[in-house]
């Protein structure tokens, strides 16, 4: 790094100025931090196998139209079909996990009510939780990142007229918005759509004020005026100039947000307001498995501490990023 | 002789804040010919910089074009006639918002902004950012622009054009910024090139790189210069005419040559008394008292009367226009003081004014400018040598307070 630096001074040649900039670095800097390294192992697990499973699932949706009777996980020996309720008599209901004397390891976190491989939801509830976690944020991110660059860039009426809006926004919880989606467009039957769309429409005016406060500084820099003055578009110059230029903080808030967004939407299904049974996931896992809590306590343990294990990834993940795109921590 | 490149009549340019209006640019007339470099000099906040981004018609709300008439190649890009209705309205023949911005931005009118190190995106490269310039204004393919701007970097003096393409503005220096901004502004050849203060964030050694670098891309692309600047010296190195602004108006406008040895007015006196000259020896610098008034409310008669050496009662009353009072090289010579004669404003009856400010800094600058016409003046000069000498101990405090009258 200090050779950029004194390199820059003399104005001759840089070499390997790339280490110190882009997201190669910016990856560097976080795997040198302990703790925010875990959070991306964390992080990155969790994505693989939401991914994996949401393979799985569409491809036996495409193949049989239905998430079928077989699904290719099946292959593997430790899992078993996720919603598949087995015939009575065949599965063992209230299985504890596999530590356990009564245990077995055809089942290695036990099973559900119904008799299911525990296991098997546990894994294929990241999918649903992961997907719903980034899908809502990106919702609040793209649209609190639209309307905030726009209110800062243009100011005055624009920018008041919009600000009003994302106040009023603000005020709006998410769940009486999602009960509103639920209940007008749905004709009463909740949906993880309505979770998602609910969640993401309430931060989209925290991303646009983190935004706008970004853009009202960089509106003022020069080569915003130098793009003006050799006759850019305005379009263009959002675009192309002040977004990337304000971005930053943002897009930390929105890997901090993933975690949060995951804890809110598990609550809704804890509600009822989220994923609809069978489908798995950890909030409903939740919900499902309270009512068991004094005969099989492992039912409520193991979906929380896949959320708690998940949203601490995003979150230390999110701590690192912030560190590592923060010059002012440049050594 | 043909029609200027550009000319600009009565330019009023005035911001309306909660505070009252502030009059940035007001009433100023001046005109670049081809292949000039024209100066445009004052301190900050004299309206430089407002008047040239007017010409582009970039003034932000709550700043507005209220008056004059800016021309280019013919191509009215401001101007106003009276309606129907009596209201003064745009002109049906000056450019629109989308002209100016695809016609004349860029294209035809270039700006190199103050701050080099402000003025290039951060987060792209020289190179994209110098080719997504050319693409937009020259409508040129990808690959084709982006060896026009590894050949404009190589015009510019940048070493080693290829691969400082692909690098990102922090690794270059200052003055090397600053190139990669001219390139740009060269890149689509324009007819003129408004240059805001250029210099002003570089340090000397570079600055003269720079000029040198101007110097010989004006010759062989031939573009016209407006050079925004308050460095006399770069005035003189560079400038071919130059205008001399203070508080929104003209003061003086005179070919370089005529500026320097055959100053006009009080204030480009002070303005070169200011700063150091390679062609004089003096022992002391003397700035120019006091600072310049907000232009919300501006001083009455002669704007610059308060911090005018040569100040007398008349200039408190009368408010002079930049008239013609000398003929050099074919160009005008105007100034805006009432003590030339063609104004005939009774300068040479009023009786001076008593202020701090003319004790302070009238004898060196009255004396220095008055090296051509008039007894009378020299005679002045003698009286207030004479107060001066007398008065010295008391002039820190005075002028003190004058300032304090200013804010």
């Amino acid at each position: 790094m200090a050779i950029g630096e004194s390199q820059m001074d003399d104005g001759g040649p840089t070499e390997d100025v790339e280490a110190k900039f882009g997201w190669r670095h910016t990856l560097g800097k976080i795997t040198d931090d302990t703790t925010a390294r875990w959070g991306l192992y964390i992080v990155a697990f969790v994505l693989v196998i939401s991914a994996y499973t949401m393979v799985d699932s569409n491809l036996s949706r495409l193949t049989f139209g239905v998430l079928s009777d077989f699904t290719f996980a099946e292959a593997i020996p430790i899992f078993d079909h996720p919603e598949r309720i087995p015939p009575p008599g065949e599965g063992e209901s209230h299985l504890p996990p596999a530590f356990h004397a009564d245990g077995s390891m055809a089942h290695p976190l036990g099973t559900d009510p119904t008799g299911r491989d525990y296991f098997t939801r546990i894994v294929y509830g990241a999918q649903v939780s992961v997907s719903v976690g980034i899908a809502s944020t990106l919702i609040g991110f793209v649209g609190g990142t639209i309307i905030g660059s726009v209110s800062g860039f243009y100011g005055g009426k624009v920018d008041d007229f919009l600000m009003r809006i994302v106040e009023t926004v603000y005020a709006i919880p998410p769940l009486i918005l999602i009960i509103v989606f639920t209940v007008f467009v749905s004709g009463g039957s909740p949906d993880i759509t309505y979770a998602i769309l609910g969640v993401g429409i309430t931060f989209i005016p925290v991303f646009a004020r983190i935004i706008r406060s970004e853009v009202l500084s960089i509106r003022e820099m020069d080569y915003i005026e130098a793009a003006r003055a050799s006759g850019v578009k305005r379009r263009n110059i959002i675009l192309r100039h002040v977004i990337p230029n304000s971005i930053a903080p943002v897009l930390v808030y929105a890997t901090l947000q993933i975690g949060v967004t995951i804890l809110l939407v598990a609550g809704l299904s804890f509600l009822g307001y989220g994923a609809q049974p069978p489908t798995p996931d950890w909030g409903e896992m939740l919900n499902v498995s309270h009512g068991y809590m004094h005969a099989n306590v492992w039912l409520s343990i193991w979906p929380g501490l896949a959320i708690l294990v998940t949203i601490m990834g995003f979150n230390l993940f999110g701590d690192g990023l912030q560190d590592a795109l923060d010059p002012r921590l440049e050594d | 002789m043909t029609d200027p490149l550009l000319r600009v009549e009565n330019l009023k340019t005035q911001f309306f804040t909660d505070a009252g209006t502030v009059r940035a640019v007001d009433g100023i007339s001046f005109e670049v010919r081809e292949g000039e470099i024209v100066g445009l000099v004052g301190e900050s906040g004299a309206g430089k910089s407002v008047a040239s981004m007017s010409l582009l018609r970039l003034i932000e709300d709550p700043g507005e074009i209220v008056a004059g008439e800016i021309t280019y190649k013919g191509e009215t890009i401001f101007g106003l006639e009276e309606g129907p209705d009596g209201e003064l309205r745009e002109r049906e023949d000056m450019l629109s918002n989308e002209e100016i911005r695809t016609q004349i931005r860029g294209n035809e009118i270039a700006v190199i902004f103050q701050d080099p190190m402000e003025s290039l995106n951060p987060v792209f490269t020289i190179g994209g950012q110098l080719r997504e310039f050319i693409e937009l204004n020259r409508d040129l393919p990808k690959d084709a622009a982006k060896e026009e701007a590894i050949r404009m970097l190589r015009e510019v003096g940048i070493p080693d054009p290829e691969q400082r393409y692909g690098e990102y503005p922090h690794q270059f220096s200052g003055g090397m910024r600053q190139r990669v901004l001219i390139a740009m502004a060269l890149a689509c050849e324009p007819s003129l090139i408004i240059a805001d203060e250029p210099t002003t964030a570089l340090d000397v050694t570079v600055e003269g790189q720079i000029l040198e670098l101007v110097d010989e891309l004006q010759d062989k692309y031939d573009t016209s210069f407006l050079w925004v600047t308050h460095d006399m010296g770069v005035v003189a190195e560079i400038c071919d005419r130059v205008n001399v602004m203070y508080l929104g108006e003209i003061v003086e406008q005179a070919p370089v040559d005529e500026l320097f040895h055959d100053t006009k007015h009080p204030y480009t006196t002070a303005l070169l008394n200011s700063m150091p000259r390679p062609d004089r020896t003096v022992g002391e610098l003397e700035p120019i008292e006091g600072v310049m008034p907000e232009a919300i409310n501006p001083p009455s008669g002669c704007r610059f009367h308060p911090r005018c050496p040569e100040a007398r009662e008349v200039c408190q009353r009368v408010h002079p226009d930049a008239r013609e009072v000398a003929h050099a090289d074919g160009h005008p010579h105007r100034a805006a003081c009432l003590k030339h004669d063609v104004f005939d404003a009774g300068y040479d009856e009023s009786p001076p004014l008593e202020t701090a400010t003319q004790e302070t800094a009238g004898v060196p600058a009255g004396g220095r400018s008055t090296g051509g016409p008039g007894g009378e003046d020299g005679a002045t000069d003698l009286k207030d040598s004479v107060i001066e000498d007398g008065g010295e101990p008391t002039d820190g405090t005075r002028s003190d307070d004058r300032g304090e009258t200013h804010e």
